[in-house]
């Protein structure tokens, strides 16, 4: 018995090394994001389900590897954010956090990830700090910035006579930057920027500001905020006789989700900028079909093709490391290697983070005009991918900086 | 042009204006929640979540039964009521002689749930619901636009809460309610069903509460997280008027509008805590609330 044991082991010694190459890479994703809040729709459930098609589409096992996935709730807290990604990079093992809306969290976790040199996947966080000021050599921001979404709708409306704004702004990180970017372009172009307020997140009634900002006779009401926020201030705007009385919104950040929420009949007209919309090619419609088997009756948002996106160009950068444990050899994978895929096509990952890709306007269509449920959208613009980003020169990361050396 | 620090008084009228019909909303759900911690001593946090399904009954006979805005108001306080009983029935009956804890905790819980049952059903970021045809538009009052629908919220719920305050403080009906709190095993002596009028008065509670979400419809966001937004707020006032107190209530809940809307101008960032500053201040000074009675 003692020597069957014996043998054994000298056998599992000589033949260990051997076995190690056989074993799969494992790789654990965490998608961390709103469960339950103003953000869900956005993200939440349906970024865990173009999670799962990307991983099913990598297809882990023909690159011997193991890919996981875990989810959880941030609850728009940049506290609980923290704290589950230290958990989850601490105790559970993971290798990359995928999404992170609500700017405010996404930077407490773009901290803890650069610390724990692990992997940052941002595609629901807006603020452009996160590749700007406080950008990490382990954070990839895949969807859209708020420089972006500035670029887009606010130089689209003053170059057609919305050349004075007023601003309602969601009073926190995403909010004071998006008003920031925006503000740039109006004056940049010519605009002028003739007041604003600071809302706090999650807040249902808009009449006040609504009342200040129809005062102020700005011709654009630039809506600084997202998800549930806009979708009141919207529904609010139009019963205090907003766009009758001739002012105009720009809802800076708008979702296929808050259009569906607010009806066509209430949004028609919103002009808006958008990574990917659903139903702008075969691809992204068989891709939606697959994703709505999990999501019956919903539209995914580019939020969840980001997800998808980011997480098929992350495992193929793990596939050609080797190995997940050192997040920005991984990260330096991903900026080398060209990114290809079918949702956002061919592009890059800067070296400050951001991925580059084109940049649509779309402007909301009238109840007339839509054929079909999720027939909210026609293009009005498309913005070539080397202008839809801020230039590197105006990023103010030091790694671009660094990288110049 | 007159100035109020720094502001047009026009200005200030209009933000004025705003405050109440947003106490409206909080006097509504106050009330409703004072009459239930009055008469069943019960810490209703499901309060929310029966505002949220008023709002969604509201849109669900629109959208499957095209029934319009003006049948919902009269059918969905009832319907929502009579869910409401359905819970009085099966848990609080139970519990109204345990610490207030326990009805907190279970409310708190069937709150959760069922909210969590909308989402799952509905999606976080709601469903639209138009403003009714015959108070869509609005008039122009010099200072602001005051849209009809507003105007509509503020005088119905005033009426509604008058009405709530008479039946209680001033009928027989409301009389034996009082008594029945106070000592329900004597009312019973005279011949009074203490059980079912205290199901009764839940339902009635709950019904307000579906009453307030009908009329939140049209302008608020219909979603899952709608009463959860508001709740929280809605007890700091019931707090600081008093719990129990019905006059306290809807006095608190109209005042609260007010100081939040006149926050909205001077110090928008803290639009969101001022009224908890408030309950803090007024727990500090007078622990029963403004209008509740010492025991």
């Amino acid at each position: 018995m003692r020597l069957a044991g014996s043998l054994a082991f000298a056998l599992t010694v000589l033949f260990g090394t051997a076995a190690q190459a056989q074993n799969p890479i494992n790789v654990k994703l965490g998608v961390l994001n709103d469960m339950s809040s103003l953000y869900a729709d956005i993200s939440g459930p349906g970024s865990v389900v173009a999670a799962k098609m990307a991983v099913q589409d990598f297809n882990p096992a023909a690159h011997n590897m193991k890919v996981e996935i875990i989810s959880a709730d941030h609850q728009n807290k940049p506290d609980v954010g923290s704290n589950i990604a230290r958990q989850w990079f601490d105790v559970d093992h993971v290798d990359a956090i995928v999404d992170v809306p609500t700017s405010s969290v996404a930077l407490a976790v773009a901290d803890v990830t650069r610390e724990k040199n692990k992997v940052f996947l941002i595609s629901g966080a807006a603020s452009s700090d996160l590749t700007g000021p406080k950008c990490s050599p382990n954070s990839v921001h895949w969807t859209y910035d708020t420089w972006m979404l500035a670029n887009g709708t606010g130089k689209a409306l003053v170059q057609t006579g919305g050349d004075t704004w007023f601003f309602i702004t969601a009073d926190y990180a995403f909010g004071h930057a998006l008003e920031r970017d925006t503000a740039a372009v109006v004056t940049a172009n010519g605009g002028k920027i003739v007041g604003s307020v600071n809302v706090p997140l999650n807040n249902s009634d808009f009449s006040s500001f609504l009342l200040q900002a129809q005062q102020s006779h700005a011709k654009i009401i630039g809506l600084a905020n997202a998800g549930g926020d806009t979708i009141n201030s919207i529904k609010q705007g139009a019963e205090f006789g907003i766009t009758a009385g001739g002012q105009h919104f720009a809802g800076l950040l708008v979702f296929i989700s808050d259009v569906q929420a607010l009806g066509l009949k209430t949004a028609q007209g919103l002009v808006l900028t958008s990574t990917w919309y659903w139903d702008m090619n075969d691809t992204n419609r068989a891709w939606t079909k697959r994703w709505q088997a999990e999501r019956p009756g919903k539209f995914p948002t580019m939020v969840a093709a980001g997800v998808y996106s980011s997480i098929l160009h992350y495992l193929k950068a793990v596939a050609a490391v080797g190995s997940a444990a050192d997040g920005k050899a991984v990260v330096d994978k991903m900026k080398e290697m060209p990114t290809d895929d079918p949702l956002f096509g061919k592009g890059q990952v800067r070296v400050d983070g951001t991925v580059t890709h084109p940049a649509y306007l779309f402007e909301v269509k009238s109840p007339a005009e839509s054929k079909y449920p999720g027939d909210d959208f026609k293009l009005r613009a498309t913005i070539p991918a080397d202008e839809a980003f801020r230039p590197l020169k105006d990023d103010n990361c030091p790694l671009v900086s660094a990288a110049a050396k | 042009m007159v100035e109020i620090f720094g502001i047009p008084s026009y200005a200030l009228f209009g933000q004025l204006l705003i405050g109440l019909i947003n106490g409206s909303f909080y006097a509504l759900l106050s009330l409703g929640l004072a009459v239930i911690f009055g008469m069943l001593n019960i810490i209703n946090f499901t309060h929310g979540a029966q505002y949220m399904m008023g709002a969604f009954a509201a849109y669900l006979m629109l959208e499957y039964l095209g029934l319009d805005y003006w049948v919902a108001l009269v059918i969905v306080p009832f319907l929502i009521a009579a869910t409401g009983i359905v819970i009085e029935r099966l848990f609080l009956q139970h519990i109204r002689k345990l610490d207030h804890l326990y009805g907190l905790i279970l409310t708190f819980g069937l709150a959760l749930i069922i909210e969590g049952l909308f989402r799952n059903a509905y999606g976080s970021s709601g469903k639209p619901y138009q403003v009714p045809e015959l108070l869509q538009g609005g008039r122009n009052l010099g200072f602001m636009f005051l849209p009809n629908y507003r105007a509509w919220v503020i005088a119905f719920s005033l009426v509604v809460c008058f009405a709530t305050w008479f039946a209680i403080e001033r009928t027989r009906l409301g009389s034996y309610l009082r008594a029945a709190t106070e000592n329900p095993t004597l009312v019973r002596a005279f011949g009074i069903n203490v059980p079912r009028m205290v199901t009764l008065t839940y339902g009635f509670g709950v019904g307000l509460a579906a009453l307030a979400g009908v009329m939140a419809a049209p302008i608020y966001n219909v979603s899952p997280q709608m009463g959860s937004d508001l709740i929280i707020v809605v007890f700091a006032v019931v707090v600081i008027g008093g719990m129990g107190s019905i006059l306290g209530a809807i006095i608190t809940g109209f005042a609260l509008g007010v100081i939040e809307g006149l926050t909205k101008v001077f110090f928008p960032e803290a639009s969101s805590t001022v009224i908890f500053v408030i309950m803090a201040i007024v727990l500090l000074i007078r622990p029963a609330g403004l209008f509740g009675r010492t025991v």
